[in-house]
């Protein structure tokens, strides 16, 4: 068992810049980085599944996500900061110090005189028929992986967010058109990205449509849509589609412990400070406001600070 | 790129799988693809590893179309495993080192 002053849960932007304040600190952190994974949870966070990073600053001719998160991981360690590619099966925080298991084991692995939560948000799903089946087999929930194979293809888009429009545009590199689905009548998605998609010819818009099935034997062949004014159903002919219609937080481990805001993020404020003395939380799982990579960054910086003089006020 | 990988291509794929006498399994992956830089330095592991049970190959989908579209690959990264020029698993997307070995292992 191994103690630690500051154990950081989770490797995005906020998680990182976290460790880095931190270890600079002296304080030694643990960051326990997350695993392999396509869709959630993985080290890098949710910018290991984009491509270019045009608003982070200091980056004029931006930056791909995943080289973004490289250079933070980079920067963690070279102040010290003890990354860790595996995951916290269970986080007790009704006890201090805090205890964290990374095994199944009795005993756990790690106690911890506070908690940086860095745990991120994963993207939602349909929940609809066909789709986990589908997963993989022309609908996917990562533009920058799978578009690639979509060459010439004619394909879709559910969502109406900056995501989702980013999605769209990156996927007319390759598909010969793209159809955005959104259930409403008009996109949620900033000024800039709403332009840069009505401006883009081969994206088309499916609006006030919402998915109600995914079609396909052993591949994509199209989706069912309900029409949500006149509740008529229609068959949209697409060979690949990519689901972009916002995010859960990872709250898995804190669930039962701590409070939580409407829509499960975690409650915080002043700065990071949540409601278990000693747990702190940054980053997309307690904001479902900005999401950005420079907020989650900021909101990591705010959690190191905040946890660093929690453990000076304790004399720990 | 270690040494212990073979890089394939469209033009070398089916000579290295076919003369290979020890099951292979293939990375079909891209320079722009986050999950596939998350298990590369896994896949370096296990080849050093678990160089007497299986070879390890990868091919860069994005230069290869030919052989990704052959073998219908639609999302990466997605892990071939090869036995006797046969596909006998299919692992598709990034997961922890214990799960992929887990899953090659049972199809060896």
């Amino acid at each position: 068992m191994t103690h630690t002053r500051v154990l950081i849960i989770g490797s995005g932007p906020s998680g990182l810049t976290a460790a880095i304040y931190t270890a600079r600190a002296q304080l030694n952190p643990i960051v326990i980085e997350g695993e392999p994974s396509s869709t959630t949870d993985q080290p890098g966070g949710q910018l290991m599944l984009t491509t270019e990073i045009e608003n982070f600053p200091g980056f004029p001719e931006a930056i791909t996500g995943p080289e973004l998160m490289a250079n933070m991981r980079a920067q963690a360690a070279r102040f010290g900061a003890d990354l860790r590619v595996t995951k916290v099966q269970k986080l007790d925080t009704t006890v201090r110090p805090f205890r964290a298991w990374l095994t199944d084991d009795v005993e756990p692995s790690i106690t911890a005189d506070t908690v940086i939560l860095a745990t991120g948000a994963r993207s939602l799903m349909m929940g609809i028929p066909g789709e986990e089946r589908l997963l993989s087999h022309g609908l996917s929930t990562c533009a920058t992986c799978d578009g690639f194979f979509f060459r010439g293809q004619d394909i879709a888009v559910v969502g109406g967010g900056d995501s989702a429009m980013e999605e769209a545009l990156f996927l007319t590199r390759f598909a010969s058109s793209v159809t955005v689905v959104h259930r409403r009548d008009t996109l949620r998605a900033s000024k800039i990205m709403q332009e840069r998609a009505f401006a883009n010819e081969k994206i088309r818009f499916a609006w006030n449509s919402q998915p109600v099935e995914v079609l396909g034997d052993d591949r994509v062949s199209g989706m069912r849509l309900r029409d949500t004014l006149t509740g008529e159903e229609r068959t949209l002919d697409v060979t690949g589609i990519f689901v972009a219609i916002g995010h859960v937080p990872n709250t898995s481990l804190v669930t039962n412990d701590v409070e939580l805001e409407e829509g499960g993020y975690v409650r915080t404020g002043p700065g990071s400070y949540t409601s278990i003395d000693g747990l702190f939380a940054a980053g997309d799982v307690q904001d479902h406001v900005y999401r950005q990579a420079i907020t989650s960054a900021g909101s990591g910086c705010i959690a190191a600070i905040d946890a660093e003089r929690w453990l000076e006020a304790q004399g720990l | 790129m270690s040494e212990n990988i073979t890089t394939l291509t469209d033009a070398t794929f089916n000579e290295v799988i076919g003369a290979s006498d020890k099951p292979v399994l293939v990375d079909f992956w891209a320079e722009w693809c986050g999950p596939c830089k998350m298990i590369a330095p896994i896949l370096e592991e296990l080849a050093v590893e678990q160089a007497d049970k299986f070879a390890i190959a990868k091919l860069d989908v994005d230069v290869n179309v030919a052989t990704a579209t052959q073998y219908s690959v639609m999302s990466i990264p997605t892990l071939l495993l090869f036995k006797n020029g046969e596909v006998v698993a299919r692992l598709v997307g990034a997961k922890p080192k214990g799960a992929l070995l887990q899953e090659i292992t049972a199809s060896l």
